[in-house]
């Protein structure tokens, strides 16, 4: 088989060598619990500091800002349901509002907020770009509205939300603004004061760091309840030991995505538009999800009429090309992602989305080689299918 | 030798059978991937499930599998064609008074039909699957042999197969007992050897057709007479679909001498019954036959015919009628001659045909 080419940096990217190397010596060498009184301890206790700073200056807020999770998914719950359930406590409301295409970790969570525990949730419909609008979130918005969240960039579609347009919105109603930027970690500007957020969650894995640790920024006077009790960690926002080589591991692998924000980026967009472009003109009856400009440099979308997507992965794996797909599924039944439900595409279009994600070491050639060989693979799946 | 231009997409269950087939492939040096189908799941109640075939947990262990032996391996949703074109055809035989056979149906329709197309369109040349049957190249034509063990055989099932299917057919454990097998998947460590055996009817509750009958097709049950040869009313059936040809157990009538179901008429709505004796026939019209080989005979010929999965073959004359039919005269009578089912010819260990018992145009009093 021909040398396999990874075009899945959306779900998943490679830890960068020098993150590797800074995390080693926290496994077995500087093994101390940041919270010990000891020597070992305060070694520990001094890198997870000096992590909290690291991330804090990418991030452009102060360190105590900085809560330590383990993964994306964790953020996401802390800020939503810490912040909802506590906004409620005292007295401030009971509505929540989320767009419609959020990612099921911070879906979910809202919809269990609703069927749990009495929320009010308003999900907010998508444009055919699946861009959401800062008007119909004004719209709804409500005196007792305590929580938005809306996503920086879309995991499927790579769709970039206006967002510090839409945290004005919610702030000029007094609700507090979350936006789950897992997927736009790696590739836009985390500059919290240029974003205005009150929180924001992102995963290290994302950017080329450790899977199995993540990050939420919660502004100072942020009042959060803890989703996981126990010891005194993060200032009695998430109990539990630090995992401190994953910390790390994550401040490092932030601090380098940063300063190759810029040089990545513009690399990577110049690929994904010749991508796109030959994709569309090459494959009949092909449509570009998301929208043209506002959307992440690494993320070319489509779907492909009358195509299932979660066979095209297996023979784009089989041609050695690893993609993802908005209908895929392991188990092998097909059904539309959320996202691609949003976009409301008929039928012969729904279940035939494909994401390729490109990387910071996806190469010129591997792109040639997906364009040469993604459309006859469909023309054959086509044909097959009659 | 191993043809460098194969490259085999092999049929896994899970099971032990499909396992140690991919194993022998890959030892082989194939080129290859698995794929497994999603056939059927229905809801479960009282937290069990109801079928077995395809479970979470067969799904597990064909991925074990796979990853053990480092082959890439997907998972293929036929749910759908395996409604349309098994479950229905069974559903509806069962209500159009015949005993369908849904292995024969699944295995054309769903592993050598839609399976094989999928394969092919991944770019593979060839499609193995885990059966105990053989395939040999002679000449210019491909023969489907029976399995090496006999009492494994499974080359019955396999009948519809033609020259086109079984020249990209490979079955690794054909020439293997089940012993064999088992011993091999121990020897490659396979996850897999202490887990029951795969069942046929694996969409089927407790193995039980007649519940599944009743909870998918209670339209076809309908209460009618229960007739002796002479056409006197001595009962009452609850449905023509849950009685078998053959069957004694169930049918609640107490008589002198055992009495077994002869024949179901549809038209009449009326079940058949009759003492043992009654119950055998020399003849039987078998419909859309598959000649292995692609040519029909010209001539009658003698077989051993098989007329049930596992059954014994019996010795007789086939005589063609048009391309598709034959009428088979036995040498000895038989008994359980089960519209529905398959006749199965074979010359030695070589499966030459097959097809469809047909109902009998009017029980035959011999």
């Amino acid at each position: 088989m021909t040398k396999p080419i990874y075009l899945d940096h959306a779900a998943t990217t490679p830890v960068d060598p020098e993150v590797i190397s800074a995390m080693l010596p926290y496994f077995a060498e500087e093994y101390g619990n940041p919270s010990s009184v000891h020597m070992w301890g305060q070694r520990a206790q001094h890198a997870v500091k000096s992590g909290r700073e690291k991330i804090a200056a990418v991030l452009n807020c102060s360190a105590d800002e900085i809560i330590f999770t383990a993964c994306g998914s964790e953020s996401d719950n802390l800020a939503i349901r810490g912040a909802a359930l506590t906004a409620r406590e005292s007295g401030r409301g009971s509505h929540i509002v989320v767009s419609a295409m959020e990612h099921p970790a911070v879906l979910n969570t809202a919809r269990s907020l609703r069927d749990q525990d009495g929320f009010e949730l308003t999900e907010l419909g998508v444009d055919e770009h699946g861009m959401t609008s800062t008007d119909d979130l004004s719209n709804a918005l409500r005196s007792d509205t305590v929580l938005v969240s809306i996503m920086y960039a879309n995991n499927e579609i790579g769709v970039i939300a206006p967002i510090a347009e839409l945290a004005k919105a919610a702030h000029d109603q007094g609700a507090i603004f979350h936006t789950d930027a897992v997927q736009a970690g790696s590739q836009l500007p985390l500059d919290i004061e240029a974003l205005g957020v009150d929180m924001l969650s992102l995963g290290a894995h994302k950017f080329y760091g450790p899977k199995g640790v993540g990050v939420l920024y919660a502004r100072s006077g942020t009042a959060l309840q803890p989703t996981q009790t126990g010891g005194n960690q993060e200032a009695g926002r998430r109990a539990g030991t630090h995992n401190v080589p994953l910390i790390v591991g994550m401040a490092a692998a932030l601090e380098i995505t940063e300063e190759r924000r810029n040089r990545d980026g513009t690399r990577m967009e110049a690929l994904r538009d010749r991508l796109i472009k030959r994709i569309l003109e090459l494959v009949p009856d092909s449509r570009l999800t998301g929208h043209r400009t506002e959307r992440l440099p690494n993320n070319a979308s489509f779907v492909f009429a009358n195509i299932d997507g979660n066979e095209l992965l297996m023979h784009l794996d089989l041609a050695g090309i690893a993609a993802s797909s908005g209908s895929a599924c392991k188990t092998g039944s097909p059904e539309p992602s959320t996202v691609t439900r949003s976009l409301r595409l008929s039928q012969r279009w729904e279940l035939g989305s494909l994401r390729l994600s490109l990387g910071r070491y996806t190469a010129s050639d591997d792109i040639d080689y997906t364009i040469s060989m993604l459309p006859d693979i469909i023309k054959r799946m086509r044909s097959e299918n009659g | 030798m191993v043809d460098v231009r194969q490259r085999v997409a092999v049929a896994m269950s899970g099971g032990v059978d499909s396992s140690v087939a991919a194993a022998l492939l890959r030892e082989q040096g194939h080129e290859m991937f698995g794929l497994m189908l999603r056939l059927w799941n229905e809801p479960s109640q009282n937290g069990k499930r109801h079928n077995r075939c395809c479970t979470p947990d067969a799904v597990n262990r064909a991925e074990k599998v796979a990853a053990m032996l480092d082959i890439p391996f997907y998972v293929l949703d036929a749910r759908k064609v395996f409604h349309q074109s098994v479950v229905q055809f069974f559903l509806d035989g069962y209500a159009a008074g015949v005993t369908p056979n849904p292995c024969l149906e699944c295995n054309r329709h769903i592993r050598w039909g839609y399976l094989l197309s999928k394969a092919l369109g991944m770019g593979a040349t060839h499609l193995a699957s885990g059966h105990y049957a053989r395939v040999r190249k002679q000449g210019e034509k491909y023969q489907l042999r029976r399995g090496q063990d006999t009492q494994k055989d499974q080359s019955y099932a396999l009948s519809m197969l033609g020259q086109r299917e079984l020249s990209r057919t490979i079955f690794p454990i054909g020439a293997l007992t089940k012993m064999e097998t088992r011993s091999l998947a121990r020897q490659f460590k396979l996850p897999v050897t202490d887990y029951p055996e795969s069942q046929d009817l694996c969409f089927l509750a407790n193995n039980n057709y007649r519940d599944f009958v009743r909870r998918h097709s209670p339209e076809s049950l309908n209460p009618g007479p229960i007739v002796n040869r002479d056409g006197n009313c001595i009962g009452q059936h609850s449905g023509l679909p849950l009685y078998t040809i053959g069957q004694r157990k169930g049918i609640g009538i107490s008589s002198r001498e055992p009495l077994y179901v002869l024949a179901k008429d549809c038209s009449s709505n009326n079940l058949v019954v009759g003492s043992r004796t009654e119950l055998g026939s020399y003849r039987l019209r078998a419909g859309d036959v598959n000649w292995t080989s692609g040519n029909p005979p010209s001539n009658a010929l003698r077989a051993l015919v098989q007329i049930r999965y596992g059954s014994r073959p019996s010795p007789a004359r086939l005589t063609p009628v048009g391309t598709d039919t034959v009428e088979v005269e036995f040498d000895l009578e038989m008994r359980d001659i089960t519209p529905g089912q398959a006749a199965v010819f074979y010359q030695g260990d070589v499966l030459v045909g097959g097809g469809t018992i047909e109902p009998s145009v009017k029980p035959e009093a011999l």
